[in-house]
């Protein structure tokens, strides 16, 4: 994704700028203060930016944490030599309290030598946009004119439901209602442990538009094989007109969907509203949804 | 003091109490009428089987599931497991309830109901192990007590309760004592996600768990051990609070009960909104956990606060009024003294509406006002915590004045970090700060806080108290089951034949006999 709006030459600062802070020196950073940068970083701020505290170019944050250092001086040149290595030059500590006998929580006002190139912004692409339960709810009723259904399962042996209820009850995940929240969505969770020859006849009754597995346990990669075992079976018992179909553990790599012969895979920390979001989004995109949807309902 | 502040009519605060009355009568039959596995195994549990089948090929499962599931096999459970179990042991001429266990799992018991003199025998057996378990019972009730003569209830009202999370027992005693020094008066271990879900109580001492930790025997001792031990230091008795809710409810309860817990959540009707259990599993359960709570002398807290996360807080304030008038009727009818009604609310209307912080002060000083004597709990905005520390930390400030403003008597802290991470140790400690400056500086505000008789708080209360007992109406002429099922509470439809456990609900037979129901309803300890 490129962002840059005002080619330029890139300031000579630039080249010696470190990206990351762990290894950053306050040696080498701070000749590149913000008051040095002079004309060719004018030119060039809206590709090179620093934080704003109260003037352009200022690099002012401010950061809280707490160290497991007794309340004292120590603790507070602790934090200052964090703060430090972290990139802030010059760092203040503006406030430090003892938490209990063992702890110092300290807040920290600096100005930071990086600098962000927002050419090398990199961001992950969600190919699909985050709904609110109400533009959910409301995207179904518009486009099926029915609820969609959505059948849950944790496949093979694996008894961990942790995953698939956080997505699927209504109490949650991360603050987020589960599925079961949505009015136009129909949630059948079959629980724990559920056969791929059991899910495939659940989804086929229940008529099932998509059906989430969650795989929590990975031992010899039973979360890889359980996968691909069901996604084998949907295409061998439905074909063409299988429910999408939506993996989710804390070891999935979304990138291996196509590979397990899923549609779309989930991995850690994936919340309720970007499930919900993104069966709306694929199942009102996907060309063979209404053909599947009015055969089935015929 | 504060009471009258609303001028609620007392004819129409009778009138929702009555019609409470009447919806749930059906319910109370309804529990009476059935029993259930987890009120079984709990009864073993009172009886005295600890431990568990660790040689069995699911993993660890204690022995009250192993023996409750096989008399339920060879012989029913509607005569309650009480009769076969102690006919068994007497039979095999075994001395402990354990070893029957053991030889259950290796298949040498038969079980089956005994009659006549072998039933009186049974009965009798039955009666004495149980009334053994209830009397550690009641030595903890008293010991709690002595302690609290000893070092001292906390010297301010709301009462200060915080959580501990961590997933490791060890992680939550340092947790947890760090919170009481820091002042909190109720420490909390929230479970492991999903742990409402497991029909089986896991053993032992857990360093595992899913975003909270493990409801197990052993780790409410370790956690209780080590909140006398900084109660001694702090002066004053630490309360330590646990979840009597999901599946194994009546379980948690005894097991509350034989390690001194003084707090339970346990809500009448969450697991069955929330949890998605079959609801007459539910009311079943919760009356014998009530009945448990009740002889132990534990507070218990119900979960009205999550009907507005789900719900919206200002069109559905009314549902809470009526869910605590029913927990109010289910408490009293299971023993439970108005002490020990921690009847639950929450600061959960949009912080972008129009006066929000008017219309919770509206709220909570009508529940104030209608359970003058319950130690209502007070809990902290949670759906509109955006993530925004900096406004959270504001709108919790706000949340602690409404609390001291109208006499909350729990008041659980809240995180600015809602929604954002599990609170770091600074978290947790900058809310206290937060709410020991609102307790110093405002503490005593409600002695000069009188809302304006006609006023916008007084009848906002008055609409809310109104729309209750309209709701109440309905409900009592369609029935709770049926309402329940239409989704009134928190937008949930849950039908009474749904849900999960309900295949572990069965209904008795006449000659249904255990010895805990007939010691809890008596008050007896013999």
């Amino acid at each position: 994704m490129t962002t840059t709006i005002l080619p330029g030459p890139v300031p000579s600062s630039a080249a010696t700028e470190p990206t990351t802070g762990p290894k950053t020196e306050p040696k080498i950073a701070s000749t590149t203060g913000p008051t040095d940068q002079g004309a060719a970083e004018r030119d060039t701020r809206k590709r090179y930016v620093r934080p704003y505290g109260d003037t352009t170019g200022d690099g002012m944050v401010q950061m809280s944490f707490t160290l497991p250092v007794p309340h004292g001086p120590r603790a507070e040149g602790a934090a200052q030599q964090l703060a430090a290595k972290m990139g802030m030059d010059p760092a203040m500590v503006v406030h430090a309290h003892p938490i209990g006998p063992d702890f110092t929580f300290v807040v920290v006002y600096g100005s930071v030598t990086h600098l962000v190139d927002l050419d090398e912004v990199r961001v992950v692409e969600r190919e699909f946009p985050l709904l609110p339960p109400t533009e959910v709810n409301a995207t179904i009723r518009r486009t099926l004119r029915r609820k969609l259904t959505v059948v849950g399962a944790c496949i093979g042996t694996d008894a961990h439901t942790v995953g698939i209820d956080a997505i699927l009850n209504i109490k949650g995940f991360a603050g987020e209602k589960g599925l079961e929240y949505y009015r136009e969505l129909r949630v059948v969770n079959l629980g724990a442990q559920v056969s791929v020859p059991e899910l495939v006849k659940r989804a086929r009754a229940e008529r099932a538009d998509a059906v989430l597995v969650s795989q929590v346990v990975t031992q010899r990669d039973a979360h890889i094989l359980n996968t691909r075992e069901m996604a084998a079976a949907f295409r061998e018992a439905m074909g063409e007109h299988r429910p999408l179909l939506v993996a989710g553990g804390p070891r999935f790599d979304p990138m291996m969907a196509g590979e397990l012969g899923v549609d779309r895979v989930f991995g850690r920390g994936t919340t309720p509203g970007e499930v919900a979001s993104y069966l709306v989004h694929a199942i009102t995109t996907s060309p063979a949804e209404p053909a599947t949807a009015g055969k089935a309902r015929a | 003091m504060r009471r009258g502040l609303l001028g609620l009519d007392p004819e129409v605060v009778a009138t929702a109490r009555r019609l409470a009355a009447r919806a749930a009568g059906p319910v109370v039959e309804l529990a009476r009428a059935h029993t259930t596995v987890a009120v079984e195994r709990a009864t073993l549990r009172l009886a005295g089987i600890t431990g568990a089948d660790s040689a069995h090929r699911s993993g660890d499962v204690p022995w009250v599931n192993r023996v409750v599931d096989t008399v339920r096999e060879h012989c029913g459970l509607e005569h309650g497991v009480a009769l076969p179990v102690f006919h068994a042991l007497t039979e095999q001429g075994l001395t402990s309830l354990t070893e029957l266990a053991e030889a259950t799992a290796a298949g040498q018991v038969s079980y089956r109901v005994p009659e006549g003199r072998e039933r009186t025998r049974a009965a009798r057996a039955a009666r004495a192990a149980v009334a053994r378990g209830l009397r550690t019972v009641d030595r903890n009730r008293a010991q709690r007590e002595k302690l609290v003569a000893r070092w001292g209830d906390p010297a301010q009202r709301p009462w200060i309760y915080l959580i501990v999370a961590t997933g490791d027992i060890d992680e939550d005693v340092v947790q947890a004592q760090n919170a009481a020094r820091a002042g909190a008066d109720v420490i909390a271990v929230i479970r492991s996600t999903g742990q409402s879900l497991l029909d089986y109580v896991p053993e032992g001492a857990t360093h595992h768990g899913f975003a909270g930790t493990y409801a197990t025997q052993e780790n409410f001792r370790i956690m209780r051990a080590a909140l006398d031990e900084v109660s001694r230091e702090v002066g004053r008795y630490v309360r330590l609070t646990n979840y009597a809710s999901g599946l194994c409810m009546p379980e948690i309860a005894v097991l509350a009960g034989l390690q001194r817990l003084d707090m339970m959540l346990n809500d009448s009707m969450y697991g069955i909104l929330f949890r998605d259990i079959n609801p007459i599993r539910t009311f079943v359960d919760q009356r014998f956990s009530r009945q448990v709570h009740a002889r132990a002398g534990i507070i218990i807290n119900t979960g009205e606060d999550n009907y507005l996360t789900t719900a919206d807080a200002v069109d559905g304030a009314h549902t809470v009024t009526v869910s605590q008038l029913l927990n109010e009727h289910f408490g009293h009818e299971a023993g439970l003294a108005d002490w020990q009604l921690g009847l639950g609310h929450a600061f959960e209307i949009n912080p972008d509406l129009p006066d929000s912080f008017r219309m919770e002060l509206a709220h909570a000083l009508l529940a104030r006002e209608l359970f003058p004597d319950a130690p209502l709990k007070w809990m902290p905005p949670t759906k509109h915590m955006t993530g925004d520390v900096f406004r959270g930390y504001l709108l919790d400030g706000f949340f602690n004045l409404a609390g001291v403003l109208t006499g909350q008597s729990i008041l659980l802290v809240g995180m600015m970090t809602e929604a954002v991470v599990t609170p770091f140790l600074s978290d947790r400690d900058l809310a206290l700060a937060n709410v020991r400056y609102v307790l110093g500086a405002a503490g005593n505000l409600a002695e000069d806080f009188r809302p304006e008789p006609d006023g916008f708080i007084v009848k906002r209360a008055h609409q809310v108290l109104s729309e209750t007992v309209d709701l109440l109406e309905r409900i009592a002429d369609d029935g709770l089951l049926n309402a329940i099922a239409g989704g009134t509470f928190g937008l949930m439809r849950r039908p009474a034949d749904g849900g999960r456990g309900r295949e572990g609900v069965i209904v008795k037979a006449e000659g249904y006999r255990n010895p805990a129901v007939e010691l809890l309803e008596t008050g007896a300890s013999r």
